[in-house]
């Protein structure tokens, strides 16, 4: 993204958002971006949805490990720990 | 291996805690350990081989190298980045083992792919060329109970499993599982900027699923 433009618009705002939400951007197209963003109230509801959708992906985090699995991996830490 | 070790600062004090608990054949902290990473070894294994099964018995194998390699670990690398690489590498070996090898070059992120379709803009030479013909709805006016609900949970596992591997695993080690970028990165041994796209593409994909969900 080494290409500076006086201004980006909102196609480019949408390739850009993940560069965006990882502060990735260089600080010249970070600022493009938010320029974009304080103007266009269609791109700020599609960062939205973008953050949105990274929440909602996060909530299919679970600890759980399947109990077979638990138990063979008890069973192999055992016979380690006697070795 | 060019991002190796560059950011990894080797393992942290609740590691190395974790790690003298282990050496000394502690239970709970072994299952502790399991449940922190077994749902990352599995993202990480599905990369290679095609089926669940398949990955579950590839984090097993990847567990009994890691008890083997326990007492040799010196804590250069994070634990978890030692683990991750033990089970990529466990799972590349089966790949190649049922020629079922996914390619090391599909890992790196192929050809274009818009994030949103291209026909949701107005033209090239219209006067707001690159503009939005309609913005996309406002998600904070949904509500709560749908972005909660079972089926746009359902709707999001879904989008994720009809991801091309590299995709899967990437949005899965980040955003399902919490892994950092640089953890992604030396796990698959890609560049923080193919990271980075394939992230996108990933998470892009993932809203236009949702957005269809909710737009009906």
């Amino acid at each position: 993204m080494a290409e500076h433009h006086e201004h980006v618009n909102c196609q480019e705002v949408v390739e850009r958002v993940t560069d965006y939400l990882e502060r990735a951007l260089h600080p010249e197209d970070a600022a493009l971006v938010e320029q974009h963003l304080n103007l266009c109230d269609g791109c700020v509801s599609y960062v939205d949805q973008m953050r949105t959708t990274v929440r909602t992906v996060g909530r299919l985090h679970d600890d759980a490990v399947p109990a077979d699995a638990r138990e063979s991996l008890l069973a192999a830490f055992r016979d380690w720990r006697c070795t | 291996m060019a991002q190796a070790g560059v950011h990894d600062r080797g393992a942290t004090a609740d590691e190395l805690e974790l790690l003298a608990r282990l050496r000394a054949g502690d239970e709970a902290a072994f299952e502790s350990l399991v449940s922190t990473h077994y749902g990352t070894m599995l993202a990480v294994a599905q990369t290679y081989v095609r089926t669940r099964a398949v990955a579950e018995e590839v984090v097993q194998e990847a567990w009994l190298g890691v008890l083997k390699g326990l007492d040799r670990f010196e804590g250069r690398s994070s634990l978890k980045t030692w683990i991750l690489r033990i089970v990529a590498n466990t799972a590349k070996t089966r790949g190649v083992r049922e020629a079922r090898s996914v390619p090391f070059a599909s890992l790196e992120p192929e050809g274009e792919e818009a994030a949103v379709e291209p026909g949701r803009f107005c033209a090239p030479g219209e006067a707001f060329a690159g503009h939005w013909c309609r913005y996309p709805r406002d998600w904070q006016r949904l509500p709560e109970e749908i972005l909660l609900d079972r089926e746009t949970l359902q709707v999001v596992v879904a989008a994720i499993r009809a991801l091309p591997a590299a995709q899967r695993t990437v949005i899965s080690m980040r955003d399902v599982e919490g892994c950092s970028s640089e953890e992604v990165c030396e796990a698959l041994d890609v560049s923080e900027g193919n990271q980075r796209v394939l992230l996108h593409r990933a998470r892009s994909r993932v809203r236009a699923a949702l957005e269809e969900h909710f737009d009906g």
